[in-house]
């Protein structure tokens, strides 16, 4: 066993900066940064190991207030310029902040492919479904219909689903959580980082000006019970105030069934996050909570598979032809196959 | 039989054909096999835009010009003494660039009634049978014919053995200029070695071309090429793309920075992509990147973590970076940007060659956003150029970026490499620990260059936040001030500028320090200006020739120089870019010399413009 170091013992205050934090009061982005600054000392990472990397937006303000490295980069970006980061620094703790315009929208093509490629990062995309920043268009997260300064009559948008996009683009680790729930966010967080691979982690996060109340349902105590769904490894999948309803698969579909005589736990759905297939469909359930007989939202790990690291097999490549090849001799390569002299 | 030699100083040949005839590697073979010999060479390559154009078509053709000379050669020459047709199309697209009197070497098969009708020859007209050729010499071969002839005894396909069509070709003109084929056989070896049938049918072809060349008693004379008078030292050819990959590995490891390429592929800046893919054992990372965008991005990532980074692209490509080449000047880290330029606006002319990107350099991004301009003049300068390129950016801690072309990206010169040991070291280092007094990093705080430090990840103390907004300057902290917006605006400014400081002063190329006509180019018109500078120079007139690497900055003497002529002549493959910012900057009525026809700027029509400015 090699001897780790010994690290000073760090408190969430030391990944606190001396910048003030600027958030409009009451911001679901102030949960996340607290969440994120609580699980990071657990970490046992050095804080020099730790790099933040964002786009733009309200969320990507997020390095500015973490002691750690960081980068606020430019808009839709902050995932491919973690991808050239960890390439070329393996060893790094590289983790994304994004929003739902930033990596879904005009940053989606780089959000596919970091997830294809499974770089070892954590990528938290905090979705409010609107665009906060530039105060208040949708997002392509926002429903049908949203009335906003740019859709006075309603989005005619089809919105996304980040989770079955997340799938699609063969993601190795889906997961969703909310900023009101601390110690859900402090799991998947840590879930995230002890993922290897690309983590897709989306948090709901409440945009008190511009969208206030979108996730309400799913995050007051009131509905909360009857309208989510908290996912488990192994667990039956079950909800409702007196956890008294449960989803069962039906063919392909998944069910609503009320718990009693004639259905046990055992006839649920038992979650499997590393079930290919049913993840697939687990990712699906998205129902608008407006609608009748819809189903609750899930949260928790959806979907981990182990797949290899890009930035690992990159270095393996590398290693395989220098030893095939031999280290690379500048001499050799400018002089080349064919060469002549002139006296 | 015994045949005439004669002496020749300077040949063109052009091989032309269709896309699939294989003349790329028949004219590179010839050019390998010229520059064994250590005669002076220079290449143009010239292909369709479309991979494979209808077979048989004019846009379907492919062409590889080739000059060679005992003496010193600049440009790959404005008219070709030998045209090789292998088809009607070729011949169409090609003959204007023929000398009077000039030799076409034509392949008959190829002037059948389907190929030129293909070449929009008229029915029942071939150029081969009327006298419509009748000011060139024409060797007509029906080179299909003699190639499976040969090839009879192989048991492949007719298709497969019309293959070797191009080497029959090869092997005839070997015959014609004298040489020997050892570099063409060891070459085929290693490309077939394991497939027989191919490789031995290609030999098979080759030989017959030679003893075809040898038993026709027609064919009276051969021509010889003496070695050219060149420095002394050891030589190779060396291609432009593949000279700015060597560059690039080679500032790699003189500055100890593993280096890393972000990049999306895009014509004609692949084949970088492609070269430095090849050299994993120097610990190289190629990233081929989502879009360009990503390409450029992954490398901002890279740098941020101690890599020397680097993106390739060409014209359209840089218009998607150039938000994040903003960033990279914002965040001040050091990236090489490499734009191969070709014909636009928008796609444009993918496969031509054009000078019309220097303003989008200098100029193309939102804000105040200055960063150094480096240009090479020829494939081998590529080497030098970029390597310098590298230095300016790790040691200034700036984004920097590279031009080149289609025409010297795709070009080829015998080069005299450098030795390893002979290149400078590229002084480089991280910041390693706070200073004294410091209690947390000052990540804008900056030295006497007005550089700012490279802190990177991983190194204990210096943790700190950096990004696209506006930086107070030395904290870092974003910052909304006025005056220290102000301020940074011009310190980033400054920085750019105070380069000069650290470049050599500009050179004459040739000619004397004043005068009545200042030839100033840069880029691929090197070798024109060159020529024909020099050719006017030895009916003693009165011009000069300058050709700038450093773009921005210029050297510090620049001004100096211009103000000794009475007359400047920017010449460009452009509309004329160079020009506004010399005269913006000096206040000089330069006149511009500018052709945007997707082709090199020729001696020919530069002497004749000179000629009417004295
Ligand atoms: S606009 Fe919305 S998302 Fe942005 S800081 Fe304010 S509350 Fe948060």
């Amino acid at each position: 066993m090699t001897q780790q170091p010994t690290l000073p013992a760090l408190t969430p205050k030391d990944f606190q900066t001396d910048q003030e934090v600027r958030w409009c009061p009451g911001c679901g982005d102030y949960s996340i940064l607290a969440q994120v600054q609580k699980i990071m000392p657990g970490l046992g990472i050095p804080r020099e190991n730790i790099v933040i990397i964002s786009g733009i937006g309200c969320s990507s303000r997020f390095p500015y207030y973490m002691e750690t490295y960081g980068m606020h980069s430019i808009h839709g970006r902050a995932t491919a310029i973690a991808s050239g980061l960890k390439a070329t620094r393996p060893e790094l703790s590289v983790w994304i902040v994004t929003g739902d315009g930033d990596g879904l929208s005009i940053g989606g093509n780089h959000t596919i492919h970091l997830l294809r490629r499974n770089f070892d990062v954590n990528m938290m995309l905090f979705n409010n479904q609107i665009y906060g920043l530039t105060k208040g268009q949708y997002s392509p997260t926002s429903e049908e219909n949203k009335v906003t300064k740019s859709t006075p009559f309603g989005s005619i948008d089809h919105p996304f689903n980040p989770l079955a996009l997340a799938m699609g683009a063969d993601a190795t680790f889906i997961a969703r959580s909310m900023d009101r729930d601390p110690k859900h966010l402090q799991e998947s967080l840590l879930r995230s980082y002890k993922h290897r691979g690309a983590s897709f982690l989306e948090i709901y996060q409440n945009c008190n000006i511009f969208n206030d109340g979108a996730f309400e349902i799913f995050t007051e105590k009131g509905s909360k019970p009857e309208e989510t769904l908290f996912l488990e490894q192994g667990k039956p999948l079950i909800f409702g105030a007196a956890k008294d309803k449960g989803i069962k698969l039906d063919g392909f579909h998944p069910v609503v069934v009320q718990l009693g005589d004639s259905v046990s736990a055992d006839d649920l759905w038992i979650h499997d996050e590393n079930d290919f297939y049913k993840a697939q469909i687990l990712v699906r359930i998205f129902d608008d909570p407006r609608k009748d007989q819809h189903l609750p939202r899930p949260f928790g790990v959806f979907y981990e598979t182990d797949r290899p690291c890009y930035e690992d097999v990159m270095s393996a490549q590398i290693q395989e032809v220098i030893s095939k090849k031999g280290k690379g001799d500048l001499d050799k390569l400018l002089r080349g196959n064919e060469v002549w002299t002139i006296q | 039989m015994t045949r005439k030699e004669e002496l020749l100083q300077d040949v063109v040949i052009k091989f032309a054909g269709d896309s699939g005839d294989g003349m790329q590697l028949t004219g590179s073979q010839f050019m390998n096999n010229t520059a064994l010999l250590g005669i002076d060479l220079a290449t143009f390559p010239d292909f369709p835009a479309e991979i494979r154009a209808p077979q048989g078509t004019l846009p379907g053709v492919s062409g590889f010009q080739l000059r060679f000379s005992s003496d010193k050669v600049y440009t790959p020459g404005d008219e070709c003494d030998v045209l090789v047709a292998m088809n009607a199309a070729a011949l169409k697209t090609n003959l204007r660039s023929l000398k009077r009197g000039g030799r076409i070497i034509a392949n008959t098969d190829g002037f059948d009634a389907k190929n030129l009708r293909l070449a929009n020859y008229p029915d029942g007209v071939n150029p081969l049978d009327n006298d419509s050729l009748s000011g060139f010499e024409v060797i007509k071969i029906d080179v299909t014919k003699l190639t499976r002839e040969a090839l009879k005894e192989f048991t492949m396909g007719t298709k497969e053995k019309d293959r070797a069509k191009n080497m029959f070709i090869l092997g005839f003109l070997y015959w014609m200029y004298n040489r020997d084929m050892i570099n063409t056989i060891s070459f085929l070896k290693e490309k077939f070695g394991k497939k027989d049938d191919i490789l031995n049918s290609n030999i098979k072809a080759l030989q017959a071309g030679y003893n075809f060349g040898d038993t026709t008693e027609t064919f009276t004379t051969r021509y010889k090429v003496d070695k050219a008078k060149m420095e002394p030292g050891m030589y190779r050819s060396i291609m432009g793309n593949q000279a700015l990959a060597y560059g690039l590995i080679a500032a790699s490891e003189k500055s100890g920075l593993p280096l890393f390429l972000g990049s999306y592929p895009i014509t004609p800046a692949s084949d970088i992509l492609h070269e430095l893919s090849r050299y994993k054992n120097f610990g190289i990372r190629t990233f081929q990147a989502e879009d360009e965008i990503a390409g450029i991005t992954a490398a901002i990532g890279a740098s941020y973590g101690g890599s020397l980074a680097v993106t390739t692209t060409s014209g359209p490509g840089l218009a998607l970076k150039a938000e994040a080449v903003g960033l990279a000047v914002m965040l001040e880290i050091p990236l090489i940007i490499c734009n191969i330029q070709r014909g636009g606006p928008s796609t444009g002319l993918p496969t031509k060659t054009e000078q019309s990107d220097l303003l989008q350099a200098y100029y193309g991004r939102n804000g105040e956003c200055p960063m150094p301009v480096i240009s090479a003049s020829t494939p081998s300068d590529c080497f030098d150029a970029v390597f310098e390129a590298v230095r300016i950016s790790v040691q200034h801690m700036t984004p920097v970026l590279f031009l080149s072309d289609g025409y010297i990206a795709n070009g080829a010169e015998p080069w005299r490499f450098p030795k390893s040991a002979d290149l400078a070291e590229i002084n480089v280092s991280f910041k390693k620990a706070l200073d004294e007094g410091e209690t947390k990093l000052r990540p804008y705080l900056r030295d006497e260059k007005l550089v700012r430090s490279w802190a990177i990840p991983g190194t204990p103390r210096l943790e700190h936040r950096i990004g696209g907004l506006e930086k107070e300057d030395i904290t870092g902290n974003v910052s909304y001030d006025s005056e220290n917006h102000e301020h940074m605006v011009k310190t980033r400014e400054a920085k750019v500028e105070k380069i000069a400081d650290y470049i050599p002063e500009q050179k004459l190329d040739s000619g004397p320090d004043s005068g009545d006509i200042l030839v100033l180019g840069w880029g691929s018109t090197y070798g024109a200006i060159r020529s024909a500078v020099t050719e006017l120079q030895d009916q003693g007139l009165s011009v000069s020739h300058a050709h700038l690497r450093y773009i921005r900055p210029f050297p510090k003497n620049l001004g100096n120089i211009l103000r000794n002529f009475k007359q400047v002549l920017v010449p460009e493959i452009n509309n004329g870019q160079l020009i506004k910012i010399i005269r913006d900057k000096y206040l000089v009525d330069a006149k511009g010399y500018n052709k945007i026809k997707g082709v090199p700027i020729t001696k020919t029509e530069l002497v004749s413009f000179l000629r009417n400015m004295l």
